[in-house]
């Protein structure tokens, strides 16, 4: 039982990390449609510089905030540099775009900074409290921060004007034209949102899994889970998406782990767990193919 | 079936590799392609990209030892040329960058070429073209069979005879353990498991009362090490890479779990794995080590490490001296350089095996005391002693002798 406990938290913990990585998908796919695999590498980059920024003195927090500034700038450059002219390219050199940005932040964070794990540093105090067996403080601190973000995305997108236009830009690009909206820029500012919030999702992940370039490849595959399964077009949606595969990945191990030490029957393991989370994922999409709390769009045609 | 014909095929094509491939010249000097009176070629491939891009540093330090071999006027007084490929990681890649190696680059050897898959993908090429395919980067331990594999050659020592030396340690210290064991679900994790269940024997498998895997792709190992504390194990053996190994290490300090820690030798590495952890909780881990650790403070004034801080200074000054890759690169590249000067004139690929075959008692600079490299012509395993030891502080602090292969066994 109390282990039973302690898989649930810890899979609470690595949820988080899903979910942080999944609104930062959220978040350009809201502003941009599209689904951009390099997501997680411009993360891990980010993340790189708040180290050096940690390295070179700088506290944390101040860190962090300079590398969020220059992430969201990283983003917009890179969407007004390199996509820009593709704005009306076919998806697929598009998505062949996104691959050559993976494999460029990848090479690029290796040539600079090598490829040996470093310590990156957790902003939450190390304290014991009630409870603190079962989970640690800088976990809860990820999950906060998850909540937080979302609120946030959430806010953004719900009130500010700024965060209707951007839906409308990604949305249907010609009617925000007719109607005002600088569609180009909203989708730079999309990019630059995305970068920041992988900037936030990389300094909280950093602690737990090691920063190296390839921190992000495996986590990139749990986020887009987490984010198809929730929705990818609700923050929300998406976050409990990232919780649940995190949950349910550590569950079915403790499971099959428990049926082969009870029974002697070996059915799932650790080796199966995201196999198995996964094919609950597809299950979910299938049955509802835009995701849990995703809103199924009705096209005219 | 298929398995007994391509047993057949290979055995036959080790026949014919030693057949003679020329009758002898008079001259003294002879040569095969790749060597001639100015310049020895050596081939290399390595992941500098993709997912193992972490060892690229190996092949950077072995082609910054050939520049200073080169720099001090050569080796028998020819320049080594050092062409190195990035494979990366990618077994049908590393196929491809080796025949350039040797039909359009014409090297005379293949040398560590890094991973166990891309050595299985390259082995029988260059057994059927009869390059040397020496000191390969991996401890597996298929690599010394010369009677199938006559231009194979392995250099560190295997994971199955690491492994098994853990367990002995196991049960001559604590008959009564209970054991878990932390495996990467791959062909590098099964080796070492398998030898550490051959070091038990089957009466003790028994102690092996949780084993947990993980893939490469798992972002964390929390979930496994959670599962290792709750089955009672009060032995633990990290079968892990250096990120998952720190991950395990504090992890097991987080959750309060205090077992009899075994570590791999693959993440005995202060720089990429203790210090990462967090030296505190590192405390007390058992190791098998091979080699001294450069940054480790009780080898400050030995000879080699000195020499080895002289070369980094000065042909490697960007690189991140913590990475061990840069102590293996530099001890397997001068274990090629003493075969090479063994060889002489004589640069055939035939000779350039024959003295690979025949180390006798080198001591490879940044090896443990004690430790040689020993090769015959039926021992293609170079290194086969490990000694253990205990993380104290910042250093290791080596315990027990030399462990052989012969007293495993």
């Amino acid at each position: 039982m109390e282990q039973l406990i302690q898989q649930i938290a810890s899979g609470l913990a690595s949820g988080a990390i899903y979910a942080l990585v999944a609104l930062a998908l959220v978040m350009i796919f809201t502003a941009t449609d599209h689904l951009n695999f390099a997501q997680g590498e411009m993360a891990m980059f980010s993340t790189y510089i708040c180290w050096q920024l940690i390295q070179w003195g700088f506290p944390f927090w101040p860190a962090l905030g300079f590398t969020i500034l220059f992430s969201f700038l990283l983003g917009v450059a890179i969407e007004r540099v390199i996509l820009r002219p593709l704005h009306n390219a076919s998806v697929l050199s598009i998505v062949v775009v996104f691959i050559g940005l993976l494999a460029i932040f990848h090479s690029l964070a290796g040539g600079i900074w090598s490829h040996t794990i470093k310590n990156f540093p957790s902003p939450f105090p190390n304290v014991t409290f009630a409870g603190s067996g079962y989970i640690g403080a800088h976990q809860i601190g990820m999950i906060l921060v998850s909540l937080l973000m979302l609120f946030a995305l959430f806010a953004f997108f719900r009130f500010t004007p700024l965060g209707l236009a951007m839906r409308a830009a990604a949305q249907n690009p010609v009617s925000a034209r007719l109607v005002g909206v600088k569609v180009d820029w909203m989708l730079a500012l999309g990019w630059g949102l995305a970068a920041a919030v992988g900037a936030v999702a990389g300094a909280m992940v950093a602690p737990v899994v090691y920063l190296e370039p390839n921190m992000m490849a495996s986590i990139l595959l749990y986020g887009f889970a987490g984010a198809l399964v929730g929705g990818i077009s609700n923050p929300a949606g998406a976050v409990f998406g990232g919780f649940l595969v995190g949950v349910l990945e550590n569950l079915v191990a403790y499971f099959g782990n428990l049926t082969e030490k009870t029974f002697g029957i070996y059915i799932v393991g650790n080796g199966e767990k995201l196999t198995v989370a996964l094919i609950i994922v597809i299950t979910i999409l299938t049955l509802k193919p835009a995701g849990l709390f995703g809103r199924t769009t009705v096209r005219r045609v | 079936m298929t398995e007994l014909k391509r047993r057949t095929v290979i055995a036959g094509l080790g026949a014919l590799a030693v057949t003679p491939v020329f009758a002898p010249a008079i001259a003294q000097k002879r040569y095969d392609e790749g060597a001639n009176d100015r310049e020895i070629k050596i081939g290399n491939i390595m992941p500098y990209s993709g997912n193992a891009s972490a060892y690229g540093v190996i092949g950077r330090t072995s082609e910054a030892v050939m520049k200073m071999v080169n720099d001090a006027g050569g080796l028998n007084g020819r320049k080594v040329t050092f062409i190195t490929y990035d494979d990366g990681y990618s077994p049908p890649k590393a196929v491809e960058m080796v025949r350039k190696l040797v039909e359009e680059d014409k090297v005379l050897l293949v040398f560590n070429p890094l991973g166990t898959p891309s050595n299985t993908a390259i082995q029988r090429y260059l057994n059927q073209r009869k390059v040397p395919q020496l000191f390969v980067a991996t401890g597996a331990s298929k690599w010394g069979n010369p009677r199938q594999f006559p231009w194979t050659m392995g250099w560190q020592p295997d994971y199955v005879t690491e492994g098994a030396i853990y367990a002995k340690h196991i049960l001559s210290t604590k008959p009564d353990a209970k054991i878990g064991v932390l495996m990467q679900n791959d062909d590098y994790g099964k080796d070492y498991f398998n030898g550490f269940k051959q070091g038990l024997g089957p009466a003790n498998e028994r102690r092996i009362v949780q084993l947990s895997t993980y893939e490469v792709t798992d972002p964390t190992v929390d979930s496994q090490m959670i599962q290792l504390k709750n089955s009672g194990a009060d032995v633990f053996f990290n079968i892990t890479t250096p990120k998952f190994a720190a991950q395990a290490i504090k992890k097991a300090a987080e959750i309060a779990w205090k077992p009899i820690h075994y570590l791999n030798n693959v993440s005995s590495s202060f720089g990429s794995v203790l210090k990462p952890a967090g030296i505190d909780n590192a405390q007390g881990i058992i190791v098998a080590l091979y080699r001294k650790d450069a940054s480790d403070p009780q080898w400050v004034n030995s000879p080699d490490v000195v020499a080895w801080k002289a070369f980094m200074a000065k042909y490697m000054p960007n690189a991140d001296m913590r990475d061990d890759g840069h102590n293996y690169g530099f001890s397997v590249a001068h274990t090629l350089l003493q075969a090479l000067r063994q060889a002489g004139d004589n640069l055939t690929r035939e000779n350039v095996m024959k003295e690979a075959a025949n180390i006798k008692g080198f001591e490879a600079p940044l090896l443990l005391p004690g430790i040689k490299i020993n090769t015959s012509p039926t021992d293609f395993y170079p290194i086969q002693s490990v000694q253990l030891a205990r993380v104290k502080g910042e250093s290791f602090e080596l315990f027990g002798g030399v462990l052989s292969n012969e007293s495993t066994s």
